[in-house]
């Protein structure tokens, strides 16, 4: 590690704060560009005065705005967003009671994605131009281009329809065993597995071809090296920055996919509280959620910065 | 060219234009009328008299599929519209204005693609509600940075070239440079994004719908048919995976048909 690294490395996590902040001001001008009263709005013509008054007082709107900004970026920063309009709880008891099944669906999803992608995007990037390559190449294409419930209601059919291996929705709570937990997941992670898997196969073929193009490996070939010393000696240690970032890269397509799978398959977590508190207004929910999933994909491509940064060898001998 | 690779070169471009075609004529040569219960069971199997089945009310599947591509192509191409559109007017202004406004414009549109997408659909919906104007400039807005880019980029590396210096040196305006020097050497990029841009606008629109966030009933797009009839999947009924088939016969054609005719493009939003 020197210091051109570090001052780099310092760089990326400054402009990922900057940029954080940049999101938080976004989703509060959002939230509050309703022209007219957003607590009339929320409640509806035929509310009383009194009930709109009540809300007002309750969303801060007797405030003027930049205050109410500042105390909500505030508050926000102590991990305190405030309480939902809905059933009154606050909003960090509801997200505490999801955070962690989101998680586990996300945890299991890479754990089982990123070696199957590595494997195919690899394999793929050495059988460069073969049948193989091309259809890899197709699938993954495909599937990047479809709507993931689509990915979702083809894995329905397949598993849970014709073959009868697992039940059509996800129940979490009467699990008993390991063979429950695998029944439980099985769809929702292989849905979130196809969507990642394309996009991460694709970079890593992509980030290995490159390496393999190089002069080194060239050299390597003139010599004489045999193939599997070329890949493995040569090519993939030099591709490895490159595949991390393509790994942290892809892992940020599971915050969007993981919105449609939680909704699809009724599965208890953040994406699906978010979506109904979408469907409800509930508005402070809503900015929560939003904070915590773009927070998430900023440290996931900030990571991915970090990783090309650090595994970069030209910077490393400097 | 292989046989197979002449026949998917037309036969994308030819989806395309039928699922074109379907939503200015759709209504004339659907055979039922969509919001009409049927004298048929729910969630009905494929059969003559109805081709797709029927869906969770009993009405015609493909009438209702029909009927969804208006808004579904509709939405999605004025959406691309405003998003090609805004992004190739700042995009010009700022690679032939340069300095200042180009710095501080594409730090600013950088800055918003750091929000996913999808969030951004979600807190705007969140905040205003689902109606179509709100949906159209939503999903113009959110694709409006990815086009910026691009735009700039090539109308960059096109403004480094000598026919653009002789213009200037000719002492040419700054609107003639970018509108008749820079502008017509990127019809083909721009052509190439403007369809990328579509197939995004087209998944999200339908991922909004399908979370009952986008089009609202009794309208329907695909992807609100895919939300309505979620309930007949246990089943297997055909009422849930064909309005899903009919986005990705789009989306998947239109990255066909782009390819075809600009070269493998570089995706990833």
């Amino acid at each position: 590690m020197n210091a051109l690294i570090g001052r780099l490395l310092l760089q990326r996590l400054v402009a990922a704060i900057a940029t954080l902040w940049f999101v938080a001001t976004a989703v509060f001008i959002i939230t509050n560009l309703l022209p007219g009263d957003v607590a009339q709005e929320l409640l509806g013509q035929s509310a009383t005065p009194d009930a709109v008054a009540g809300l007002r007082k309750a969303l801060g709107l007797d405030v003027p705005p930049f205050e109410r900004y500042l105390s909500w970026l505030g508050h926000l920063a102590m991990g305190d967003p405030g309480k939902s309009l809905v059933n009154g709880m606050p909003v960090a008891t509801l997200i505490g009671s999801r955070l962690g099944n989101s998680l586990l669906l996300a945890g299991i999803t890479a754990l089982v994605a990123v070696p199957i992608a590595l494997l195919l995007g690899i394999t793929a990037a050495v059988a460069r131009g073969s049948l193989y390559d091309r259809i890899v190449g197709a699938g993954t294409i495909l599937v990047v281009s479809v709507p993931e419930f689509l990915v979702a209601s083809v894995a329905v059919l397949i598993f849970a329809v014709h073959l009868k291996w697992v039940p059509a929705l996800s129940q979490l709570g009467r699990i008993n065993g390991v063979w429950d937990v695998i029944r439980v997941f099985a769809l929702p992670v292989f849905t979130l597995t196809c969507v990642i898997v394309a996009q991460m196969a694709r970079m890593t073929r992509a980030a290995l071809i490159d390496a393999l193009s190089s002069s080194y490996v060239e050299m390597a070939i003139l010599k004489g090296a045999s193939r599997s010393r070329i890949i493995l000696q040569h090519a993939l240690p030099n591709a490895i920055g490159p595949i991390a970032n393509a790994i942290a890269f892809s892992l940020s397509f599971l915050l969007g996919g993981v919105i449609i799978v939680e909704t699809i398959f009724n599965y208890p977590g953040i994406a699906k509280l978010m979506v109904d508190g979408v469907a409800t207004r509930d508005l402070p929910l809503v900015q929560a959620c939003a904070m915590l999933f773009c927070g998430a994909y900023l440290i996931l491509v900030t990571a991915a910065d970090i990783a090309a940064i650090v595994a970069n060898p030209r910077l490393r001998h400097q | 060219m292989s046989a197979a690779a002449r026949l998917t070169r037309w036969i994308a471009p030819a989806i395309v234009l039928f699922w074109l075609a379907m939503a200015f004529i759709g209504p004339l040569i659907s055979p039922y009328d969509p919001a009409v219960i049927q004298d048929a069971d729910l969630f009905e199997a494929m059969s003559r008299a109805y081709w797709l089945g029927t869906d969770y009310f009993g009405r015609d599947m493909l009438s209702r599929i029909i009927a969804g591509t208006r808004y579904t192509v509709g939405i999605a191409l004025v959406a691309t519209m405003i998003s090609v559109g805004s992004g190739l007017l700042l995009g010009l202004a700022a690679s032939a204005i340069g300095g200042v406004f180009d710095m501080a414009l594409s730090r600013f549109l950088d800055a918003l693609i750091s929000i996913p997408s999808k969030m951004f659909g979600l807190v705007v919906v969140a905040a205003f509600g689902s109606s179509m104007p709100v949906l159209i400039l939503t999903l113009g807005i959110i694709y409006l940075p990815g086009c910026y880019r691009i735009v700039r980029s090539v109308a960059v590396n096109v403004a480094a070239l000598d026919f653009v210096t002789v213009a200037r040196a000719r002492g040419e305006g700054t609107f003639y440079v970018m509108l008749r020097e820079i502008l017509p050497n990127m019809i083909g990029p721009v052509l190439a994004d403007f369809g990328l841009r579509f197939i995004y606008v087209v998944l999200l629109l339908s991922s909004l719908s399908f979370l009952g966030l986008g089009v609202q009933p009794p309208e329907a797009d695909w992807g609100s048919l895919v939300r309505e009839n979620i309930g007949g999947l246990p089943y297997g009924a055909p009422a849930v995976i064909f309005p899903a088939l009919a986005i990705a016969s789009l989306t998947i054609s239109v990255n066909l048909t782009i390819d075809g005719f600009f070269g493998p493009q570089e995706r990833g939003h």
